[in-house]
């Protein structure tokens, strides 16, 4: 059984109150950045760079990690995609850095994006927006951004599209039957 | 993304979608040598050993930094100084080698076919860095992401490739990959220096060097290999130059865009004029640059590129 429980209006208002509170809570887009994580969370920060230009009037710098290289279960069996490059065209050093991604679950993945940031330079602030947090987390991490907290069982599949990569904005809850 | 192969031993080992795979992973890659800190933790406990029976400054240092850069731990092992000056032989080297469990063999040497045999009996993947007048893929890996970034397709480009043909291992791996990706090859040299079957290849033979530059797209000049000058395959250095030297007289007629490619080491003024060489078409150094991104990519699909047979 599938269920979509986000539909495209739920996701706008989610991203526009993501980024007020992103503004509230560094004062204004000073020294502010977005580093997006490939492929949705791109999409995820894109979003949030467009609002923000309209409420503040400022364009923020944006990044993209590809965090392929940082995995801790490369090797594993897993088929991996074909590597994509890493854009990070500006000094993060002194930035305070909003990280985005789609969903957060066992938190891994944000492991490597924040290992992989550490590379590029020593970053004031690194703070997590994502649209579902699901649970789940095997690693100590929290967001600081939440489009809407999602409780699921393990088995479950959260799945966000976006116009932009699955022409149609929508969150879908997959019941895999083992 | 997997190969279909686990050794790197001739272009024919490899898929035409590998080699676009090679090439897309290799692109991504470069970002990393452009950072301040060029390494990522990738291949961290890896082992890799470059064991080099020739003389090389490019290939070695290239794997090794490509190795390194990807976190791996790189051993370099050159003949003159290995137990092969003792008589130690190939296989035992190759044996030895293996049970001190690397995870990737890169090997080079003068006979062709050594890697091969290397490979049909270790259990370690072994990637050809050069073996005789046989074949070097890896060269032709990064040949073909230089002339992708700089004419954006493969597919129906015109390249000419110039100088000692049948001893060239640069230009068979090349002429397999180009022909591969759909290129258009012209070998042009003395008939002394181009083999037999080249028709069975694909590939068509010109003499006249000027001639055959006309509207290419791609000119690569091959290393006159100076230890063959007594084997008789031309009468003099100068002669072979005035014939096959690329100098800006004989580009007269080539396209405006056309790439100048030379896989090193030059002879200056043997096989192509100094100021060809420093001049705006020459891609000599951009070809050295791919090389690290292109040799990363190798060892990132071999050792993590994902496997289905593994559990």
């Amino acid at each position: 059984m599938n269920s979509a429980t986000l539909e495209a209006e739920d996701i706008k208002r989610a991203i526009t109150r993501i980024a007020h509170e992103i503004l509230e809570k560094n004062k204004g887009t000073e020294n502010l950045v977005l580093v997006g994580i490939r492929t949705r969370g791109v999409t995820l920060a894109r979003r949030i760079q467009d609002k923000i230009a309209e409420i503040e009037n400022t364009q923020l710098d944006l990044g993209i990690l590809d965090i392929t290289l940082y995995r801790d279960d490369l090797g594993a069996g897993k088929q991996n995609p074909v590597l994509k490059a890493t854009e990070i065209s500006f000094p993060i050093s002194g930035k305070q850095i909003i990280l985005c991604d789609d969903v957060l679950f066992t938190g891994r993945t944000i492991r490597a994006a924040i290992d992989a940031l550490m590379d590029f330079g020593r970053p004031a602030s690194v703070q997590l927006a994502v649209l579902i947090d699901r649970g789940h987390r095997e690693l100590p991490i929290r967001p600081d951004f939440v489009g809407k907290n999602i409780p699921t069982s393990k088995n479950m599949k959260v799945q966000v599209m976006f116009c932009e990569t699955d022409g149609e904005d929508r969150v879908l809850i997959i019941n895999s039957k083992d | 993304m997997t190969l279909a192969n686990r050794d790197i031993l001739s272009i024919q080992d490899l898929a035409d979608e590998d080699i676009e795979a090679i090439l897309d992973t290799a692109t991504s890659l470069k970002e990393i040598s452009t950072r301040k800190i060029k390494k990522v933790p990738t291949l961290r406990g890896r082992t890799i050993i470059n064991l080099f029976f020739e003389p090389s400054t490019r290939t070695r240092t290239s794997f090794e930094i490509a190795g390194k850069r990807l976190s791996a731990d790189v051993i370099n092992i050159s003949a003159s100084t290995s137990s092969a000056t003792k008589g130690e032989s190939l296989l035992d080297t190759a044996y030895n080698l293996e049970a001190m469990n690397p995870d990737i063999l890169v090997i080079r040497h003068g006979s062709s076919g050594v890697p091969q045999m290397i490979a049909s009996h270790i259990k370690c993947p072994v990637i050809n860095a050069g073996d005789g007048a046989h074949e070097h893929p890896t060269q032709a890996l990064l040949d073909l992401l230089t002339i992708r970034e700089r004419h954006k397709t493969l597919t129906g480009l015109k390249v000419v490739i110039v100088g000692d043909i049948a001893h060239s291992r640069v230009a068979r791996s090349n002429i397999l990959a180009m022909r591969k990706m759909g290129m258009v090859v012209t070998v042009v040299g003395p008939p002394t220096m181009i083999p037999v079957g080249m028709a069975q290849l694909g590939v068509s033979i010109h003499y006249n060097l000027e001639e055959a530059l006309r509207d290419v797209d791609v000119i690569m000049m091959l290393r006159i290999q100076l230890e063959r000058q007594s084997q008789g395959l031309f009468s003099s250095f100068r002669e072979y130059s005035s014939l096959y030297c690329l100098t800006a007289e004989k580009l007269k007629n080539a396209s405006k865009q056309v790439m100048i490619m030379h896989p090193g080491p030059v002879n200056r003024g043997v096989e192509i004029s100094l100021d060809i060489l420093e001049g705006p078409h020459s891609v000599v150094l951009e070809q050295v640059h791919n090389g690290v991104a292109v040799r990363m990519a190798l060892l990132y699909l071999l050792l993590e590129g994902g496997n289905e047979d593994s559990n």
